[in-house]
């Protein structure tokens, strides 16, 4: 930060609204901001766009990690100033939140891995995709910012155990056609049941219900797994519904460790938006697309459509104090990193700028007031993710390149309390050189070594390490006659902190990147931000009378087959 | 393409669609004064062009196009380029025509025409069709053509079925798809292809479907296939003989009119006024070919050289399951004669589908001819009193009931294990009436395949549970499962000899005839009759039946009761005609003559059909009557009734008495009343 080069002075120093940091749910709310007319200067201290959503090289990402991690507190280089006092406004510095714990990156084949090390688009926050019927889509729609990013789809799911096996997940009719692993008996009842979501789903559209079939008042209610017991479906199929297509986290048999249990209504509602995604694109596979670069492209999508709507972008440029009025203690704006001072009605913060605890005692009560959202609580929920990145050589399943993968709860070893979720990316996405692959992995957890562990054991289900004897020559291990797993190369662990956003009236603070598989929730809290902050003004209204008289034909989403 | 609902058109459509139709009116108009002038300039042949942009359906555009592109092949220099050129501008205007309307029957027929000029690539034709199923996977007219194309090709039919495969596997919803794999199947299993032998290959096919079935058995498309391999598991290419009379072993008495007195037991009687007795074979499929040389007889029963057999019920038929001929024998002459049949002996036998009969069977049986004592008495046969408990334990009826095919068969056992792994693969299929039926009808179908005498018949309560259970789910095709659950039931009656005895009594006052009593059993329907061969007297009363259907293999039946029934017309006997023997005949209290027209039957003669009415006698002397009773007319002046039962029918009445009474001069008996100066 000291070091930084000489920048020349923003012009102008006043705005409506500053954005600090590209993460998805910052981008978002730039280009909705910016596209209603407000004036936007969005900032980010690193230089790359997305946060914790990037998509990085090897190395980026190893010092990303590294930087952002828990580590002994820094060394005070000089002794927290109080509050500065210099002008007409209070002065009060700002601090980094770590989001990150247990970072372990090791490399075990790092010759190749440094000749590629460039052709890597790796994303922080795997694994993540879009569902087609998500509402991040509608939004990308809606925006324009579809103009930016192209898709592909995720050829398959599978559900995996202990054994090693990986079945499909029947997710369509054809698919359970098709299945060779479920009975005859199961195909019939897991389509029933599909067929009742769906004639559900139809009745609630469409109010003329007197023929079609309508789960109860009473069923909606009642947890969901309940509702599928009661609906007769054996443990097999009510596994597969609840963790490989409702994308549920918590063992849902066991209430003592579960933290959330699903209700029919939801349940239903994850369900209708996996239905609803397969065939929404007439090129896309399945439910499942994934931006080819990497994630970090979608926040960028949004960037640069808030960069036409007028918004100014500052990257490595990181914001080192909050500027209160001195009279009323209210927000007036922000010190640069470079000393520039810039003012704005409103400010938008990462979840990883807080404010230093020592700062808090100095100000008055009205000052503690604007700035009591960045003010780190004291976490209630101790709820975590742990993540895992591997680059592997060959692929989990041969003939499949971008395959989701699910290990239910207890699916792998007795304590198992999460499903863990394995995304394999290839070549084809452009995120890692050819015959190589990526993978994701992440499950929640209360501490590191029990997120660790369980990511561990799906690591070691599905990749073995390079045999240290059989380094150089390949041709021996491809002898072996064990089933071919890929082989890994280089593997990342780490467990990242859960952060809930939290909207003041001046300041608010974005959350961090969640445990979920897909953007909705994210998207959801820019939204309600936009809500609370822009009032009824509507959503990217201009975009949606232009653009989408023009996209209508291939409904916006580019999908190469 | 499917499944989209219909919209009622806007004021603006409506007028675009009027707008179109002048100008269509106006191309038409032209184009028709081109096509009569016989026009073929290149403007006149743009001129169709629009128009068939605009309506692929005018069918005469495209011939005119045909004439023209021949008119202009015979005046142009034989060179390829400029012929291709021609044509190719011909696949240019079908296909998009085939946009515009891709069921256009004309487009299609034109692209097969240009085609059979020796025309594009069939590479190009099947990409273009992959195209096109893209869009509409189960159209007919691209699954056509796709056959038409393969045809044309040396593409392997294994390929074609790789095909219907991806085609199912992307959307099993697809009758087209499943119909062309049965085509393809049929065709490969008959060459005897490589990996195409039934026994593995249509097993295989089941565990295919039904994958279709359990995921949605609400989709028809899969059970149409499954119905389709149940036909290729249960039928036996070949003809084989059901049953025959007299069968193998048996011996008969012979006698001449009348009853015979003092002889005991002899449900093996048969009496006959002509001096012969009809000789029956029962086919498991309709057969032709059968004649004196293909079916020999070897016996001392003299004139029966070049005997003449005749398909029953039509004589003018070729192909038939029931051939009869009568064998001759002169009554005066108590003795006893062996008589040896040989049936298919020489080639000739062969069924409607071209499979030769070529398992050769010989039955023996031995006629003892009687002497006839004296005239029949020309009594009233009366169907409540004089009969006696027939003796279950009499060893006499297995001889006269020839269960089962006569000739093994020798690749039963895969079709065996096929129905008895389906059985228990549609066990399991919950409640669904589609599912039902095809356990019935699998059930059904291992029936007629079990040999062993153990376990035969252990299934019919089930199968007639189901059957009542789909009566009580699907009242829309009440009749059918009526009909079905009739059929399983005389399967049953009829599967054992034991079954068979509880349904035999013996009629006194008849020599104690064997009388088969099916009588209130709510049967809607006849079947079994192969097994029933020899029965004489038959009472089918108080019943459902709509008609007499399927009697006419019965011909030694004399006595039929079949009062209290549904039968709706004369015309509903008409298979009476065929059994000659017939003399007593109760058909009170049913519907005859209540409706003008029989609507239950699928075929109804009329007045019309039958051109040499009323040219008999009685057709001269009432010519009034016989109009307004045709369809009595017809059944009734065919058969050699001694006595009738009508009472308690619309049409019954003192004019119709009269009029029964002419065309049956030898009528004994009426509604219980002798006639009168007889």
């Amino acid at each position: 930060m000291i070091d930084l080069p000489p920048y020349p002075p923003l012009d102008p120093s006043n705005y409506d609204l500053i954005v600090v940091g590209t993460g998805v749910s910052e981008s978002v709310f730039a280009a909705a901001a910016s596209s209603s007319g407000s004036s936007v200067l969005h900032l980010d201290p690193n230089p790359f766009y997305g946060s914790h959503f990037a998509s990085l090289s090897l190395p980026d990402l190893t010092s990303f990690l590294h930087s952002n991690s828990v580590s002994p507190p820094p060394p005070p280089s000089s002794p927290p100033l109080p509050p500065s006092n210099n002008h007409d406004f209070i002065s009060v510095d700002l601090v980094n939140r770590s989001l990150y714990s247990s970072v372990e990156i090791s490399s075990f084949e790092s010759e190749i891995l440094e000749e590629h090390s460039r052709r890597f688009n790796v994303d922080l926050c795997g694994p993540r995709v879009v569902f087609c019927a998500d509402e991040s889509i509608n939004l990308m729609l809606k925006s324009g910012a579809n103009n930016y990013v192209e898709f592909k789809s995720i050829d398959a799911s599978f559900v995996g155990d202990s054994s090693g096996e990986l079945r499909n997940v029947p997710d369509s009719r054809a698919a359970i056609f098709k299945d060779k692993s479920l009975t005859l008996l199961e195909k019939n009842q897991l389509m029933k049941f599909f067929k009742l979501v769906q004639s559900h789903l139809a009745s609630s559209t469409e109010n003329d219900d007197t023929t079609t079939v309508k789960i109860s008042e009473e069923d909606m209610e009642s947890p969901f797994v309940d509702f599928l017991t009661k609906m007769r479906l054996p443990p097999k199929i009510k596994s597969i519904i609840l963790y490989a297509i409702a994308m549920l986290d918590y063992d849902q048999d066991n209430t003592e460790t579960c933290r959330h249990l699903l209700k029919t209504k939801e349940g239903i509602d994850r369900l209708a938006l996996y239905i609803t995604s397969v065939g929404r694109f007439s090129n896309a596979l399945g439910a499942l697309i994934y931006p080819i670069y990497g994630q970090g492209e979608l926040p960028q999508a949004f960037c640069r459509r808030a960069a036409v709507k007028g918004c100014i972008y500052v990257l490595r440029m990181p914001i080192t104090a909050l500027l209160l009025d001195k009279e009323t203690g209210g927000y007036k704006g922000v010190k640069l990193a470079t000393g520039q001072e810039i003012f704005s009605q409103k400010l938008i913060l990462d979840p990883c700028v807080t404010i230093g605890l020592e700062s808090l005692s100095s100000l008055t009560d009205q000052e503690n007031e604007t700035i009591s959202v960045l003010v780190p609580k004291a976490l209630i929920n101790k709820e975590k993710v742990a993540r895992g990145i591997c680059v592997i050589r060959g692929s989990v399943k041969a003939d499949v390149s971008n395959a989701l993968i699910v290990y239910p709860p207890k699916s792998l070893f007795p304590e198992q309390l999460t499903a863990i979720r394995v995304l394999q990316l290839g070549s084809g996405l452009a995120v890692c050189p050819a015959d190589m692959h990526v993978l994701y992995l992440s499950t929640l957890c209360d501490n590191d070594d029990q997120g660790i562990k369980a990511l561990l054991s799906a690591m070691s289900n599905l990749v073995r390490l390079p045999d240290p004897k059989n380094q150089q020559s390949d041709s021996v291990v491809e002898n072996d006659t064990c089933e071919a797993k890929p082989i890994l190369l280089w593997r990342a662990l780490y467990v990242q902190q859960l952060v809930k956003g939290e909207f003041g009236g001046t300041i608010s603070s974005m959350p961090s990147p969640d445990g979920n598989l897909n953007y909705n929730e994210i998207v959801e809290s820019a939204l309600k931000l936009y809500e609370q902050l822009m009032g009824s003004e509507e959503l990217f209204k201009e975009e949606t009378s232009v653009e989408n008289t023009t996209e209508e034909n291939d409904d916006g989403v580019d999908i190469e087959d | 393409m499917h499944g989209r609902p219909r919209n009622a058109s806007k004021p603006e459509e409506e007028a675009a669609s009027a707008a179109k139709a002048v100008q269509l009116r106006s191309l038409q108009s032209q184009f028709m004064t081109n096509h009569h002038d016989k026009i073929y300039t290149n403007e006149a042949i743009e001129l169709s062009t629009k128009l068939l942009e605009i309506n692929p359906e005018a069918y005469t555009a495209w011939n005119y196009r045909k004439l023209a592109v021949e008119d202009r092949l015979a005046r142009i220099e034989p060179d390829p380029n400029l012929v291709s050129a021609i044509l190719d501008e011909e696949l240019r205007v079908v296909e998009s025509a085939l946009r515009q309307n891709f069921k256009s029957y004309g487009a299609w027929h034109h692209r097969k025409w240009v085609l059979s000029k020796g025309h594009s690539s069939v590479g190009n034709e099947l990409r273009l069709l992959e195209k096109f199923q893209k869009l509409d996977s189960r159209n007919f007219h691209a699954w056509n053509y796709r056959r038409f194309v393969v045809e044309l090709t040396n593409r392997s039919e294994q390929d074609e079925l790789q095909y219907t495969d991806d085609m199912i596997n992307n959307n099993f919803s697809n009758y087209s798809a499943w119909h062309n794999r049965s085509v393809l199947l049929s065709s490969l299993l008959a060459q005897n292809a490589d990996g195409f032998m039934p026994n593995i290959k249509i097993p295989e096919e089941y565990d295919f479907v039904h994958s279709a079935i359990f995921t949605e058995p609400d989709d028809q498309s899969g059970w149409f296939y499954h119905l389709w391999l149940l036909d290729q598991t249960l039928n036996v290419e070949t003809p084989l003989l059901t049953s025959s009379w007299p069968s193998h072993g048996s011996s008969i008495i012979l006698s001449g009119a009348g009853c015979l007195s003092g002889s005991s037991s002899m449900f093996t009687t048969f009496c006959s006024e002509s001096g012969s007795f009809p000789l029956i074979l029962y086919f498991d499929q309709a057969v032709g070919g059968v004649s004196s040389s293909t079916v020999t007889i070897d016996s001392e029963l003299k004139g029966n050289e070049g005997l003449v057999w005749e398909p029953i019920p039509n004589k003018n038929s070729q192909v038939s399951c029931v051939w009869v001929a009568r064998l001759k024998y002169v009554s005066s002459d108590p003795c006893e004669y062996k008589v040896k049949i040989r049936v298919g002996n020489s080639p000739g036998i062969v069924s409607s589908r071209g499979y030769n009969f070529n398992a050769p069977y010989e039955f023996v049986f031995t006629a003892h001819v009687h002497d006839t004592v004296e005239d029949s008495q020309e009594g009233i046969v009366s169907w409540t009193d004089g009969f006696d408990i027939w003796d279950a334990k009499s060893k006499d009826l297995n001889s006269l009931v020839t269960l089962d095919r006569l000739n093994a068969e020798m690749d039963f056992k895969w079709r065996q294990e096929a129905i008895d792994s389906e059985v228990e693969c549609f066990g399991i299929l919950p409640d669904s009436k589609i599912g039902k039926l095809t356990l019935a009808r699998l059930l059904m179908a291992r029936e007629a395949m079990v040999s062993d005498d153990a376990v035969k018949g252990v299934h019919y309560e089930e199968i007639l549970q189901l059957y009542n259970d789909l009566m009580a789910l699907d009242s829309s095709h009440y009749q059918y499962y009526k009909d079905e659950h009739s059929k399983a039931f005389l399967h049953k009656v009829t599967s054992s000899s034991e079954s068979l005895s509880r349904h035999l009594l013996r009629y006194r006052d008849m020599n104690n005839l064997v009388c088969l009593r099916l009588n209130n059993l709510s049967l809607s329907r006849i079947a079994s009759v192969e097994k029933l061969l020899f029965v004489q007297m038959l009472d089918l009363s108080h019943n459902e039946l709509h008609s007499t259907e399927g009697l006419e293999a019965m011909q030694l039946l004399s006595c039929l009761n079949l009062s209290h029934n549904r039968i709706r017309s004369f015309s509903a006997l008409d298979s009476l005609r065929h059994v000659k023997q017939l003399k007593v005949l109760d058909v009170s209290h049913n519907h005859i003559g209540k409706h003008s027209v029989d609507t239950t039957r699928y075929l109804c003669s009329s007045p019309l059909s039958n051109s040499e009415l009323g040219q008999d006698d009685v057709g001269k002397q009432n010519p009034g009557l016989v109009t307004k009773y045709w369809d009595a007319y017809c059944v009734l002046r065919d058969l050699n009734l001694k006595q009738l039962d009508i009472a308690g029918n619309e049409i019954a009445g003192e004019e119709f008495s009269s009029f029964v009474l002419q065309v049956v001069p030898k009528l004994v008996w009426l509604d219980g009343q002798k006639k009168l100066g007889n």
